[in-house]
């Protein structure tokens, strides 16, 4: 076993200080009484009571999650449709074109993204609102999806799916009970990624929304446009502790789910 | 035919929503502003026929891109983007490569929650982690207070709405799109080619420059593309840290679009953003092409 130097131990705790340090503090600073942000004037909660009276953030973060449901089970499903495509389809014509239009979407600058869907929906004469940001919403998110369940597709090994092709499976039962079950981790965790993408976009939500729909980055946005507030922390705070909670039981399941496919596995090996 | 079934179902659906919406933005970047709804001329109007066709393309004009020459605040909100995404990715690579390193060479049975430690910021709201800055940099905020008290400084040092806040946040919001990719090529990294590197005589620094960093190539160009090329159109950062002396384009194709009203000229700073970037763009492309390749 190679030692652990001590170069690598302090990269390693300089960089998760850096990672972690801000966002201690804006939690710590929710729970402060003072409205002035950064002088610490005692311990409360006073900012969380604002916060559930106010009717604006609640309707926003109910138009948010909404547009964040839709739209990641919408991307899910063609995300993992062009991951095969792009895994397994072979040569076909407009690959490159496809693959392209995968890959792009995501390095794309959202200002670049928001500003055509929204001429798009004008174009179309389509009312703005939940409706338009969930196509938007899906649209990007599905590469991120294609990406994911790709890195997965791409090690997984096709002969199982072709033994259940030979047992008499039609091509969408071999899917449905032998490989959807396999990349079943990376589509879950695909999900995720999109619903999470789309509870944090400002720039894309801003474009296609009309004056229908306001979502929670919109608000938040606006709000720390005047300068740093406490009840915004509070909502912060409220928002990190879901996300943590969120990932912390994805993987603990993800990795229980692991631990039962192996132990399935060595059952099987055993009554061959 | 049931394959291009499937095949066409992501592919008209991207079609549909990512490429003709660029047509879409292309066509009234040539178009004229106007004060209507919506704010731009000419409209397409199938009803006339050919002639309509033909009226519609004799207005369209290259003026929006004129006048993007001739005010310099658009060249130079370009430039400035490209130097701030340049500047920023290097610093991004210089404290993203030794945090990959160390996660690489942790014991096996650490990386597992190293790596979930460093994504679990990226899972948190981008604008919040903006937003955490906003406290830590202002001029009474945490950071001068903490130099204050360590008496470095003796009075406070303007940070917020300089170059240098858009550095710092550049740097934290994008550091697991350097760290993972850099990791998950040094994760695969035989340990025997620097031990062997070490035995023919090399020093450890020596193996880590001609062995390490060349095998680490194509991590660290990928975490470089995934940075540099949403930084240069990037609009939260410089629009809540930067001062009204960050130029950047991100800011001015929003400012143009939502306080302007300008369509068509906010439509043409989309289209030179999209030519400015679609190199790199197509480069990231072929490398993730040739990586996943690689893979299989």
């Amino acid at each position: 076993m190679k030692r652990f130097s001590l170069f690598n131990a302090t990269s390693l705790t300089l960089g998760f200080a850096f990672l972690y340090v801000p966002i201690l503090i804006l939690v710590v600073y929710s729970f402060n009484s003072s409205r002035l942000v950064t002088v610490w004037a005692g311990f409360s909660t006073k900012w969380y009571g604002k916060l559930f009276n106010n009717e604006q953030f609640l309707d926003a973060a109910l138009v948010t999650l909404k547009v964040g449901i839709a739209s990641s089970c919408i991307a899910t499903v063609l995300g993992t449709i062009a991951a095969l495509v792009m895994v397994r389809g072979g040569k076909f014509r407009g690959r490159t074109l496809f693959s392209g239009m995968i890959y792009a979407p995501l390095v794309m600058p959202e200002v670049i993204t928001g500003l055509s869907l929204l001429l798009l929906f004008i174009a179309l004469g389509v009312d703005r609102g939940v409706f338009t940001i969930v196509l938007a919403h899906a649209t990007f998110s599905m590469c991120y999806v294609s990406v994911v369940v790709s890195s997965r597709l791409v090690s997984f090994d096709e002969s199982l799916e072709e033994a259940a092709l030979d047992l008499g499976c039609t091509p969408f039962d071999a899917f449905k009970s032998v490989t959807l079950p396999i990349i079943a981790p990376a589509v879950i965790s695909g999900w995720l990624l999109a619903f999470t993408l789309s509870l944090d976009d400002l720039v894309i939500a801003s474009f296609t929304t009309g004056p229908s729909a306001t979502t929670l980055p919109i608000k938040i946005y606006s709000a720390v446009r005047l300068g740093v507030s406490p009840e915004i922390n509070a909502l912060s705070t409220l928002l990190i502790g879901a996300v943590t909670i969120g990932v912390i039981v994805a993987s603990l399941a993800t990795k229980r789910a692991a631990v039962h496919r192996k132990r399935q596995e060595e059952l099987a090996r055993q009554e061959d | 035919m049931r394959r291009a079934l499937v095949i066409s179902i992501p592919y008209i659906w991207l079609i549909a929503l990512f490429l003709i919406p660029f047509g879409i933005v292309l066509k009234i970047a040539l178009s004229d502003p106007q004060i209507s709804i919506p704010p731009y001329t000419p409209h397409f109007d199938l009803s006339a026929g050919w002639a309509g066709i033909k009226d519609f393309f004799s207005q369209l004009d290259f003026e929006n891109f004129t006048w993007l020459t001739e005010d310099d605040l658009y060249w130079k909100a370009y430039l400035s983007s490209l130097r701030i995404a340049l500047i920023s990715t290097i610093l991004t690579l210089l404290v993203g490569f030794p945090i990959a390193y160390a996660m690489a060479q942790a014991p096996k049975e650490w990386q597992p929650t190293l790596m979930m430690l460093i994504i679990l910021p990226f899972w948190t709201s981008f604008l919040i982690r903006v937003y955490a800055w906003m406290g830590i940099l202002s001029s009474e905020g945490f950071l001068n207070q903490f130099l204050l008290w360590t008496g470095l400084i003796s009075a406070p040092l303007q940070i917020i709405n300089t170059d240098w806040a858009v550095f710092i946040a550049i740097v934290y919001t994008y550091l697991p799109f350097m760290v993972l990719p850099i990791y998950a090529t040094l994760e695969k990294l035989d340990p025997s080619y620097t031990e062997a590197a070490q035995d023919l005589g090399c020093s450890r620094a020596q193996a880590f420059w001609s062995v390490t960093i060349p095998l680490s190539k194509s991590g660290v160009i990928a975490g470089c593309f995934l940075v540099f090329i949403p930084v240069v159109g990037e609009f939260v950062i410089p629009s809540l840290l930067g001062g009204s002396k960050t130029l950047m384009i991100g800011k001015v194709l929003w400012e143009e679009f939502f306080s302007n009203r300008d369509w068509p000229v906010a439509s043409a700073v989309a289209v030179i953003l999209l030519l400015i970037l679609i190199i790199p763009i197509v480069l990231f492309q072929k490398q993730q092409e040739r990586a996943q390749e690689a893979e299989t």
